[in-house]
Formats: structure tokens, sequence, C-alpha cells
């Protein structure tokens, strides 16, 4: 496409879907760009059943999914470039809706390197691509209703789930088991998918264990431990938004997630944002975000309004949430002095200890400087030390010189 | 609020101001380090940590010898973090023209006692193999090395604490010399009285000296993910020198340094004139493709973050090392363009022999601020 | 279409569904070590959605490719660094 299309959507998830689809309805000429090879984001990875009304909309109407393209730069105001394996393409827009979703929580614990410890949705993720887990023993641990999700879903891969590790206390899940009553037919089909598998509050894993690679974890919860052999362990600690791209655009961005206004709209006039990239809140927050984001964009803001309480209520159960499962302090002590902290360096708990902010540690000892960019250890970091997150610098993926050269 | 009077405050704790901290805590003199961020925060992060001899003049080549003297002298006791590897430079020469710079530079080395080996064409793609074939040679220095400069930096200034000097992290000098008292006042309106001043805030400098002829200048880098033995040797083109004394708008050169992680740092840029330090795609576009052209396999190697930094200029590309020409108590140890890592050690020597009077190894005049005052300079 | 595709992961015959991924195929083939991280430790897939680069291999001569984004295609030779 030579000239600027009306509305580029970065993200195929749920709500880069749900924009892309109203604002086309609406007349606009859309393009979706995507890193992952199909579209569907991280939780309808592989396309399911649930998934179908809404891929068959995107279907329904003229909107250009472009996938294995990955953003990673601004070239001016107005055009982003993006890698593919051909080379570099420019996508230049009118509006722009940030829909860049979210990403796992990740903390260390003694062992968390070996291989097959993996996040909740980094197992799943590999079962959806082809990994076959059938027969093999899962712990699935750390935070957040994506423990329950995985934890069935593998199960029904014929996976061994042998118990749900959640930190959450059993009084924090209550209170999230009473606000899940408009989502409880959602809730009692999990339940019955997990009947038998032990769910345990106020538990984690204290350390993972074996020699190349995992063969069992410690278990602690109320001043016990105890060990579980196993051939995976699934853990992650709820979810963090992927801000990266809104960061290096100049989006303002808060704590939570990219801030947006009643219309979706963010810091920079013609650039929107939905979904979890403006804070975690689910599925249905995401979806309804992304349509009011495209009706935004397509100037139907009477339409959008009609949005506003049903997205309301959703934010409701966004704040139950995060609420439920904010972390516990306990994990802040998990490490020992040689737990390995950011994996690209090798960097450990006792060296960046010493250090008062994130931006002296980097320097002296290269944690985050790595190419994942500081995407896995930073909230790690955050949630140790307090340190905050710092400006995006291009690219805001790992790309080829090539690609920087624009060749 | 110090009531103590330090024999010397260093503003900035960069590579040059934390190697002059421990130098003068070294010869037992009281030290305060003032640094407004970050140990090593500025320039000093955001360069290359390129130790290596320069022949673009005398004073520039006594300067960058005498301190590589320094830092193979200490090369043992530099701890893990700080990286130094003593893989050496290439010149590499892409013609005739080139090679008989090459010839040049050779024959200076050599009468000064630098040793160094004048490759041909096969010699160089042996060394070199990811060099694009058709260049006609190179000059290698064994002796040249690399370092990570903000270690170093942090290197130093632990040294210097240890001797009894006094850091003061986290607040920016406001004045020097405010009010007639000897010494700084930081922006939250404490004061840290010193028999002398050293302003060593490198592009900073002058924001805190009122006419100090140092003005930014803005380079960019590209670094790499692990590649090793892509590159043994920091490769240099011969036309890098035009660049770094060219007094145009921008410029870009082909220089390449193997980190010893495998990864590749590449630069470099040079533009006056630009105050903001954000990544300006088209500079960094010139400045890869100028790589890829001597490493045309350069192109398919995953990069990671592109950064800037801004070096200190001076006019006659040689550093100020000394006092000030007007207030005798203010010393200067700033303007080191692109060899302040290189630098710093020779730097800290010739400061400190001049605070105690005492004759320096080398000759300090081609250095010395007063040299800016009255034109007595040529650009 | 095709139902399944074929590739050589470390000289060894793997075959997977088609649209699947090589971090997949690499695990199929037992082995868990995808490369050594800067100190030397084994490691293999965290992220599952390419984030976190643990997942890195060598793909038809290109270094550092991520596996776990990476579809199979017949053909297709993979050397890990484990």
């Amino acid at each position: 496409m030579g000239d600027a299309r009306d509305l580029l959507v970065v993200g195929a998830g749920p709500a880069g879907m749900a924009a892309a689809w109203r604002a086309a309805q609406n007349g606009l000429r859309v393009s979706v760009v995507d890193d992952n090879p199909a579209a569907g984001g991280q939780i309808w990875r592989g396309g399911p059943p649930e998934a179908t009304v809404w891929f068959e909309r995107i279907r329904g109407v003229d909107v250009d999914v472009i996938n294995g393209a990955r953003v990673f730069q601004q070239l001016r105001p107005g055009t982003l470039l993006a890698e593919t394996t051909s080379g570099v393409r420019e996508l230049s827009y009118k509006s722009l809706v940030l829909a860049t979703g979210a990403r796992e929580l990740f903390l260390p614990f003694p062992g968390w390197t070996l291989p097959n410890v993996m996040g909740a949705g980094g197992l799943q993720a590999l079962v959806k691509t082809g990994l076959p887990i059938e027969g093999k023993r899962v712990v699935v641990a750390g935070s957040g209703p994506l423990l329950l999700a995985v934890a069935a879903y593998l199960r029904g891969h014929g996976a061994n789930v042998l118990l749900i590790a959640e930190q959450a206390s059993s009084m924090q899940l209550a209170r999230f088991a009473v606000g899940l009553f408009s989502k409880r037919s959602q809730a009692f089909e999990l339940k019955r998918q997990l009947k038998g598998v032990p769910y345990r509050s106020s538990c984690w894993v204290s350390k993972a264990y074996g020699t190349e690679k995992l063969e069992g974890v410690t278990l602690f919860r109320g001043k016990k431990s105890y060990q579980v052999s196993c051939d995976y362990l699934a853990c992650g600690f709820h979810l963090v938004p992927n801000v990266e791209l809104a960061k290096l655009l100049g989006c303002d961005v808060e704590p939570g997630g990219v801030r947006v206004n009643e219309f979706q709209q963010t810091t920079l006039a013609n650039v929107y944002s939905a979904g979890e990239t403006t804070g975690i809140g689910g599925l249905e927050l995401s979806l309804v975000e992304g349509e009011i984001a495209g009706l935004a964009a397509a100037g139907k803001h009477d339409a959008a309004r009609e949005l506003f309480p049903l997205r309301a209520k959703q934010r409701k159960f966004a704040d139950l949430l995060n609420r439920t499962f904010a972390l516990c302090d306990e994990l802040k002590h998990l490490s020992t002095p040689q737990t390995i902290v950011c994996r690209c360096e090798d960097v450990t708990f006792e060296r960046l200890q010493k250090h008062t902010s994130w931006r002296a540690a980097k320097l002296q000892t290269r944690c985050g400087m790595g190419p994942c960019q500081g995407r896995i250890c930073g909230g790690a970091v955050e949630f140790l030390f307090g340190w905050s997150a710092e400006s995006v610098r291009p690219p805001a993926l790992p790309v080829r010189i090539d690609s920087l050269i624009r060749k | 609020m110090s009531s103590k009077t330090y024999d010397v405050v260093i503003i900035g704790a960069g590579i040059v101001g934390s190697a002059c901290a421990a130098e003068c805590a070294n010869e037992g003199l009281s030290v305060a380090i003032v640094e407004a961020a970050i140990i090593g925060g500025g320039a000093t992060a955001a360069g290359m940590g390129h130790l290596t001899v320069m022949d673009d003049s005398e004073a520039q080549f006594a300067l960058t010898r005498y301190s590589q003297q320094l830092w193979n002298q200490m090369s043992d006791a530099l701890p893990r973090e700080v990286e130094h590897d003593a893989c050496g430079t290439i010149w590499v020469a892409v013609d005739d023209e080139e090679m008989a710079e090459v010839r040049r530079k050779e024959k200076f080395f050599a009468e000064r006692g630098v040793r160094t080996e004048i490759l041909d064409a096969q010699s160089l793609a042996e060394a070199e193999p990811n060099l694009r074939p058709g260049l006609v040679g190179g000059l290698r220095v064994p002796g040249d090395s690399v370092i990570y400069p903000p270690c170093a930096a942090q290197f130093f200034v632990n040294q210097a604490m240890k001797k009894g000097a006094k850091l003061f992290l986290g607040t920016p000098v406001d004045k020097i010399e405010p009010d007639n008292m000897h010494g700084v006042r930081l922006s939250d309106g404490s004061t840290i009285s010193a028999g002398l001043v050293v302003n060593s805030a490198g592009s900073s400098s002058p924001s805190l000296t009122h006419g100090l002829e140092v003005k930014k200048r803005k380079g960019h880098l590209v670094i790499t993910d692990r590649y090793p033995n892509f590159v043994r040797h920091q490769l240099v083109e011969l036309g890098y020198l035009k660049s770094a004394h060219s007094m145009t708008a921008e410029s870009v050169a082909f220089n390449v340094q193997p980190r010893t992680t495998g990864q590749l740092l590449i630069g470099s840029s040079r533009q006056f004139g630009v105050d903001d330090s954000h990544v300006d795609n088209s500079i960094v576009t010139r400045m890869l493709e100028r790589a890829v052209e001597y490493l045309p396999r350069l192109g398919k190697l995953s990069s990671l973050r592109a950064w800037t930094g801004f070096r200190a200029a001076t006019p006659d590309k040689l550093p100020l090392i000394g006092p000030h020409a007007e207030h005798e108590r203010l010393y200067l140890a700033t303007g080191h363009e692109g060899l302040g890592i290189t630098t710093s050690l020779a730097t800290a020597k010739l400061l400190v022999d001049q605070i105690v009077k005492r004759e320096s190894v080398i000759p300090v005049t081609p250095y010395l601020p007063a040299r800016m005052a009255r034109g007595a300079v040529h650009a | 279409m095709r139902e399944t595709v074929t590739l050589v992961v470390n000289g060894m015959s793997v075959e997977m569904p088609a649209g699947s991924m090589v971090s997949a195929a690499i695990l199929k083939t037992g082995t868990h070590a995808f490369r050594r991280s800067v100190t030397g430790e084994p490691r293999g897939p965290l992220c599952g959605m390419g984030i976190c680069f643990e997942c890195r291999v060598t793909i038809d001569g290109e270094q550092h490719c991520r596996s776990c984004q990476t579809v199979c295609r017949n053909g297709m030779d993979v050397r890990t660094d484990g």
C-alpha cells in the first residue's frame, strides 16, 4: 500500500481485531500488523472456537492483515517501520491503534533458568504450536487467572497437571470468586475441567531443581516446604502491558499502562490504544476497548459512547482482578545472592542489590542490555528493587542491521 | 552541608573526573567528588572504550601514548567487569592513497617506539575474514586495547574512596566558587568548600565555567547481538581522522569494536550544533551503510540498540588540562572529544602534577587552558 | 494442504504438524538446551511469545533466530547451541 492507510492497528489480538473490524465497518481503509505468523495474539493463538466469530468478522470486512512483521521504529510521525523476512516495510497511516497486548511477569527464584521452566502462557504457547505434552507431569505456579486457563488447556491435551500453586491468599481469592458472578459460566467450566487438580493458595515455588534440565520443584506454603517431581514448570506472575512501542512514539505511559482518554486516545492526537496495553483487564475489556478505539478513529463517537457502560463494567472486573492477584512481599525474598535476575547477561541478585537506580545497575552490570531489552528482567527489578523502567530507544525489538538501514 | 574544606573538589565522575579523583587521592590530597547523576553515565557510558595511540599531532601522540602505557601498567589490577581486552586496532586502507597513509603512520609510530605491522591485502583478509574483498591493506597496532568504560569509572571512584575521597552523588553543581567562597554550591543549596575546584564535567563543563571553548559533538552507536570472532580487532577506516577533524556539521566514519561478549559496537558519527539526544534515523542509516561497505555480512546481524552521546570538543582537538587562565583555584580537565577513555589516566597525572607543581613526564603546554586566551589557538 | 512437514534438527529428521513452530520441533527431539547463556548455563524457551530470546537457534545458517516465532518448513535446517 503506497498511500497512507486511514488506520494502522499494531497487534492482531482481540483488541486489535475489534478496533480493525469497527473501523473497517465504518469505511476506513485498515491494516493490522503483527509479529506472529497468524492473527489472534496470545489468548487466541491457534484460533480457538470462541475466537471464530471475530475471525469471521475480520474476514467479512476489508482489512489487510500483515503477519510476520515486526514494528521496530518510527520513520517520521505517521510512518512506522516493520521488519519482515523479505525486508523492511514502511507503514504510513492517518490514525494508529496500539494494541500490543501484554506479557507475563517473571520473578526470579533459584533454578528458574533451568530448561523446561517456562511461563504459564509460555508453556501453553509451546503446546499450541506443536509441543507434545501428553503424559507429562506439569506443575502450574505463580499468580493470576491465566494459571487456571493454562492448567485446563494442558490437561485437555493430556498433560498430568499435578497442582496449581497460586501465591494469592485464600481470602483474596474468595473476594475474587464473589466478583466473578458475571463470569460464572466460564468459572464453572474451568472448575469442571480442573476437577481433581489441587489449587493451593498462598503457595509458590521456592526452588526448581535438576542438573541439565528441570527434575522437580520445591513448593512453599504456610512455612512448610515439600518437593514435587515434574517434567515442566509453567510459572508466571500475572501480566504486564507491552508499552515499549507507545513509549518509543512518545505517548504518556503510567505504571499500569498507556494513558488513554474515554475514547481510548493516547496523549498523541492521532494515536489510540486498546486492550491489555492500557492496563491488564482480560478478554472482554480488551474487546470493548478495541471497538471503542476503532469507532473513535472512524469518527463515530456516539456509537463509541454506547459501549462506555460495558467498558465500565469490565473495568470493575479488571480492578478486582488486579487487586486479587497483587504480589505478596515474600516473593521478593526468593532469590539467593547467586540467583540470576537478568537472563540475557547472567547478572545475579547480589550484583544488582548494590545499586540504587535502574540506570546505574544497567551501566555497571549490563542488566537489561541484552536482546530481550529488559522485557524479562524489567518487571522483576521493579518488583524487587522498586526501579522503574527507562525511556525506550530504537529499535523497539532486535532487527537486522539491514533493517536499520531500511534495505 | 559539609563544614570540612577539601583540598580538591572534582565535578563530574565520568572516566576523566574519576581518574583525576583517584590520582588526587593517591597523592594524599583530600578529595570530594560531585556527580550529578550516575558514575560514568555521560559520554563515558555512550562511547566506545577504545584505548588507542593517535598520530594526528605530536601533542595527541604524547598524551595517548603516555596514557596507554598507564593503562597497560594497570591492566592486571582492573576488575573483570572492566573487560580489558588487548585485541589491537587495524586501520583499514581502501586504496593506494590510504596505503601511503598507512606507511606514513608506521614510520611515525616506529620512530617513537610504538610497534605496528603493515598488512597487505592478503594478510588483512587473513586477519579479518569478514572485511570485503578488494581492500588494499592496513596497519595493525597490537598495543591498542578496549575496555568497558562505566565499570572503569566506578573502579577509579572506588580507588579514590579507599584513599578517603568522599562521593556526593545525585545532586548537580549549581555554581563554582559562588559568593567568594572556594568550592561549589549544589542545587539543593549545600556547599562544598575546597582549596581547588576541578571542572571535569565533560560536555556540561561550559555550563559551569563561563566562556569555556568546549562544544557538544553528538555521536551515535549501535550494538549487535553476540557474534564471537566476527571481527577480532577494533577496525577503523583511515578516513576516521578526516571525520574527527572536520569542522563540518556532520560526518560518519567506519569504526567497529568487538566486545569480549562477542557483541559488536558499530560507530561512528559526529555532529556539531545538535543539542537533543534522540537517535537520528538518517545518521544511523549513513553510519551503518558505511560499516556494511567494509563488512558486507554485517547487514544480516541482529542489532539490539542504538543510542547517542555528547563528546566535549575543543577548537584544536586537544583537551584542557590545567589551571583556568584567570582563576588559579579553578582547574579544568575536559574537552577530550573522542579520546577521553584513552587519555583519562594521563590527564589525571598531568592535573595532579600541576596541582603539586611538579614537572610532568610529557610537556603540558599543548593542553594548558591558557592557550585558548587571546586567540592564541588556531582551529 | 500438507498435514505434516519434515525438518532437520541437529542432523535428526523430525516430522511436525504443519504450522508448528521450530521450538516445538526441537523439544520433540528431546533436546531441552537450545543455547548456552553467557556463563554457560543450558537454556530453553521461557516466554513462548518471542520476547525472551532464550529460544534462539541457528536456522538455515542464520544465527539468533527465535525458534518459537518461526514456523517449521520442509527441509529447514536447525542447529541448537546447547
